[in-house]
């Protein structure tokens, strides 16, 4: 009676579906809060949320980034505020994806996505500058620099509202 | 050929050259070695398990001797006492031989930037591709094996057999 319970189970195993992921073909569904390479976010009208603070490179533990900022001007203007990033680099071996850099940064600029495709042949290629980061312009916004009129963008940090 | 083609159509032939055959043998079983060193290793378990199966690769089994594997995953943190280990283990390995560095210790030590750590472990074994994660994802790893089999593919026998 015992093996034939036995070789019930078995042939129960036999009929069920195979649980492997055909990886490359199919993806297993990530987890929201799953955090994958960064993202630089911009604003609607196209202006970089990245302020150039480099408070995301003081937090970071693995000393994965490299921020340069430069200044603004009405003629070419890349964020709002004073300052911009320049150069904007994330070494990709170097971050263990711990999303420190998205809780510290003050304009929600940098974003970890859910981009998981990163192995590399050589080390340089790990090394991610500010065009492969940022996000495409969005619709109806415009590539930066942008001239803009005077006086209209000079809050680096966009107005809090109080969470409802 | 003209002739055989023109008396029974076309038979598909295959004109595979002798690089692609070789090729596609050793990404078609590139067996990798029974090694793990830190929690990597965990992720590196799990690919092989059923949810990812890396046997669809060709890696039907980890090789615990080195003599007879083909792939070095340095999964973890190579520690200084451990890398004459991991020089030795990769010596002994016979021809052709790939290695792939699992996440961010292995490839540059990630956080632990100390004396403990072998900063990178392409300090002592050529390393042929990165994979970047903390631990990586089996799809990662799974991605990184892809991204080294499409370097082997590219390998000519005009360039090893001298």
């Amino acid at each position: 009676m015992n093996v034939i319970r036995g070789f019930a189970t078995t042939f129960k195993h036999l009929l069920e579906e195979p649980v492997t992921y055909q990886y490359p073909e199919q993806i297993r569904p990530f987890a929201e809060r799953y955090k994958g390479r960064h993202e630089l976010k911009r604003y609607d009208n196209g202006l970089e949320k990245c302020i150039g603070c480099s408070l995301c490179a003081a937090a970071c533990p693995a000393d994965a980034i490299w921020v340069e900022a430069a200044e603004n001007t009405d003629e070419a203007r890349y964020s709002p505020g004073e300052r911009y990033a320049k150069t904007y680099e994330i070494n990709m071996l170097r971050c263990i994806f711990c999303g420190y850099c998205e809780d510290a940064c003050p304009t929600e600029a940098i974003v970890l996505g859910h981009e998981h495709r990163l192995s590399f042949t050589n080390r340089k290629d790990a090394i991610f500058t500010k065009d492969m980061l940022i996000d495409p312009v969005p619709e109806g916004g415009q590539a930066t620099p942008q001239k803009v009129e005077p006086g209209v963008f000079t809050r680096a940090i966009p107005d809090m509202e109080d969470p409802k | 050929m003209g002739v055989i083609s023109s008396k029974l159509g076309n038979l598909g032939i295959v004109t595979t050259t002798l690089d692609e055959a070789v090729n596609w043998g050793r990404t078609g079983a590139m067996w990798p070695l029974l090694f793990g060193l830190a929690c990597c290793a965990i992720e590196y378990m799990s690919t092989q398990a059923s949810n990812y199966d890396l046997s669809r690769f060709g890696m039907e089994l980890n090789r615990a001797s080195p003599r007879q594997a083909d792939l070095l995953i340095v999964a973890g943190r190579v520690s200084r006492k451990m890398a004459p280990v991991i020089r030795q283990l990769y010596d002994q390995m016979a021809a052709p031989k790939w290695v792939i560095s699992m996440g961010d210790c292995a490839s540059c030590s990630g956080v632990y930037n100390n004396y403990a750590l072998v900063q990178g472990v392409d300090e002592i074994i050529p390393v042929d591709v990165y994979v970047a994660g903390c631990p990586p994802r089996p799809e990662q790893l799974i991605h990184g094996i892809l991204a080294l089999h499409e370097k082997v593919r590219g390998e000519h026998i005009k360039e090893w057999a001298s």
